[in-house]
């Protein structure tokens, strides 16, 4: 090749032209996919609702599984011997045997007998108070507080108790009960994780067809990409990025939407703790407290989101390149 | 040989093809057909040497930018054989796809700057998209926009570039990976003849450097200004022309 010297292309400047300083960067954090905000906004706000309502569920299922488990706790750790009234025996004299034989049994940290009229005052709720209960056989009933070093055998006793006192004393260990329980508070939980399944699968879905539209959407913006060199994965990571933030955002919103939902609940419950509803819910949900393993699966959960709508749009955009 | 302009002689662009070295793109009986459509491209077969430079030419839809898409890669063969870098196209994997991209940079005739980033970015893109670090590209890239007359329009977004500007700025997109095959469709088609002439140049920089330029174009008196190989599209079949 030969060239003129009359046709010599421009050369560059002189370095001796006067440059200034460069600045440290000159790229703004302009993200490569470029964000249509309605769209963005709208999916952001999906996440958040979608995110708040696992976590609420979670919370929900929290805070059964922890109510459970203190009533479990407690109730497991006291047994009762209930000793029936029977005619030609001295019921008396029969609760006293009970009792003593309960005490001489290793691992029961400790006895309370209920007097008669704390036996009959268990009937008033049923019954109203003010009545004379004299004439009914109410049975009497000892509890027996267990050692904490783990539940005792309590064969031993049971045994006793149908030789010495036959026919009249029975042992309740609340065995039933707490199976009853705990299939229950079991059964809250799975259906809690369940539905904590469904709404992150419901965000997934959501991310799909997010990233399936931005990808439309940006048809020109991706083939200008291949045509500069970038690869299919370097693109995925480039979406992956912007959802990862999209939400990262509904996630935060969602959680913290939950966390507040959780606070003033358990602020109205305190509120109403001194009426008789409270004490209702009191009983049965405790001070709604969820505890920091509620607030940790809140925090997650809200992690997970974000963490899947980067991960599925990687994936969908894969998928859609390939 | 002189075209009488007062800015350029014509320049003699003569072959440096060796008998051993590759070319860096070949067509053997290539035919190519969108759908169920005629034929846009018969038997198409040529050859590019390395750091050869030639000008594709023929009338509107002719068939020069679906010859410039199967040199991109970007659409395949109905039939024939298309090489690139010494690499046949027809099964190639997405990966070795993106590496022999690598190597071609490409004027597009609408530009395709991407409207959300600037002017600096635009021209960064070829090299951000290999994972470089923003600082050991920044000031290869902003010289190349001076150089190309784009340094005080760095910070600016392509939709408030003129046409020539964005033509410039898609060209030192082109060029700032170094490429070894660059690929112009209608480069100088929204400029004046004066910068047209002035980008021409630059091509021709490009090529005494050791790049190989294909330029598709079917403005003649810009053709004329060089002596070189002119490949021309005319029903679908191409002639090659040598000067």
């Amino acid at each position: 090749m030969t060239v003129t010297s009359t046709s010599r292309p421009t050369p560059p400047p002189p370095a001796a032209a006067p440059q200034e300083a460069l600045p440290t960067t000159l790229r703004r954090n302009a993200p490569l996919v470029p964000t249509d905000s309605a769209a963005s906004r709208a999916l952001a706000a999906v996440i958040a609702i979608l995110t708040f309502l696992a976590a609420l569920c979670a919370g929900a299922a929290e805070i059964v599984a922890s109510s459970a488990d203190q009533w479990q706790g407690t109730v497991a750790q006291e047994v009762t011997i209930q000793i029936r009234p029977n005619p030609g025996r001295d019921l008396d004299a029969d609760v006293a045997k009970a009792e003593a034989l309960a005490k001489a049994t290793p691992g029961i940290a400790a006895t309370r007998v209920f007097s008669k009229a704390e036996a009959e005052r268990l009937l008033e709720p049923w019954l109203g108070s003010g009545l004379d209960l004299s004439d009914l056989p109410v049975p009497r009933l000892v509890t027996l507080r267990l050692a904490d070093a783990g539940p005792p055998d309590l064969k031993p006793l049971r045994a006793a108790l149908g030789e010495a006192l036959p026919g009249v004393a029975s042992l309740d260990d609340h065995a039933l009960w707490l199976r009853r329980l705990s299939t229950m508070a079991n059964a809250f939980v799975g259906v809690g994780v369940g539905l904590v399944a469904l709404v992150l699968v419901a965000t997934g879905l959501a991310v799909v067809f997010a990233t399936r539209g931005a990808m439309a959407g940006n048809r020109e913006v991706v083939e200008v990409l291949h045509f500069v060199g970038a690869d299919d994965d370097f693109i995925a990571r480039a979406f992956q990025r912007r959802f990862f933030r999209l939400g990262l955002r509904g996630g935060v919103i969602g959680s913290a939407a939950a966390l507040a939902a959780f606070a003033l609940a358990g602020f109205v419950a305190r509120a109403w703790q001194s009426g008789p509803a409270g004490e209702e819910i009191e009983a049965l949900f405790g001070a709604f407290h969820i505890g920091w393993r509620g607030y940790a699966s809140v925090l997650l959960i809200g992690v997970i989101a974000s963490v899947v709508t980067g991960i599925v749009s990687r994936l969908t955009v894969r998928r859609f390149l390939a | 040989m002189t075209d009488g302009g007062s800015v350029t002689d014509r320049v003699n662009m003569g072959s440096l093809l060796s008998g051993a070295e590759e070319p860096v793109v070949q067509f053997e009986n290539v035919g190519m057909r969108y759908g169920l459509g005629p034929e846009v491209l018969s038997d198409v077969s040529f050859q590019i040497a390395p750091r050869s430079f030639q000008f594709l030419t023929g009338p509107s839809g002719a068939g020069k930018t679906t010859l410039l898409r199967l040199i991109l890669l970007s659409v395949r063969p109905t039939r024939g054989l298309v090489s690139v870098f010494g690499e046949e196209v027809s099964d190639i994997s997405s990966e070795a796809l993106t590496g022999l991209r690598r190597r071609m940079g490409v004027v597009f005739q609408d530009f395709r700057l991407l409207d959300h980033l600037t002017t600096y970015e635009n021209v960064a893109l070829p090299l951000r998209v290999q994972g470089r670090a923003e600082t050991s590209y920044r000031a290869e890239v902003v010289e190349l926009l001076r150089w190309v007359g784009l340094g005080e329009r760095m910070h600016v977004l392509p939709p408030l570039l003129s046409g020539g500007e964005k033509q410039r700025a898609a060209i030192a997109r082109a060029l700032i990976a170094r490429p070894e095959l660059l690929l112009a469709d209608e480069p100088t088609g929204n400029v004046d003849p004066g910068l047209g002439r002035r980008l021409l140049r630059l091509f021709i920089e490009l090529n005494r450097l050791g790049t190989s330029v294909l330029i598709a174009t079917h403005d003649f008196a810009l053709m004329d200004l060089v002596d070189a190989r002119r490949l021309v599209l005319g029903g679908g079949r191409l002639a090659v022309e040598h000067p």
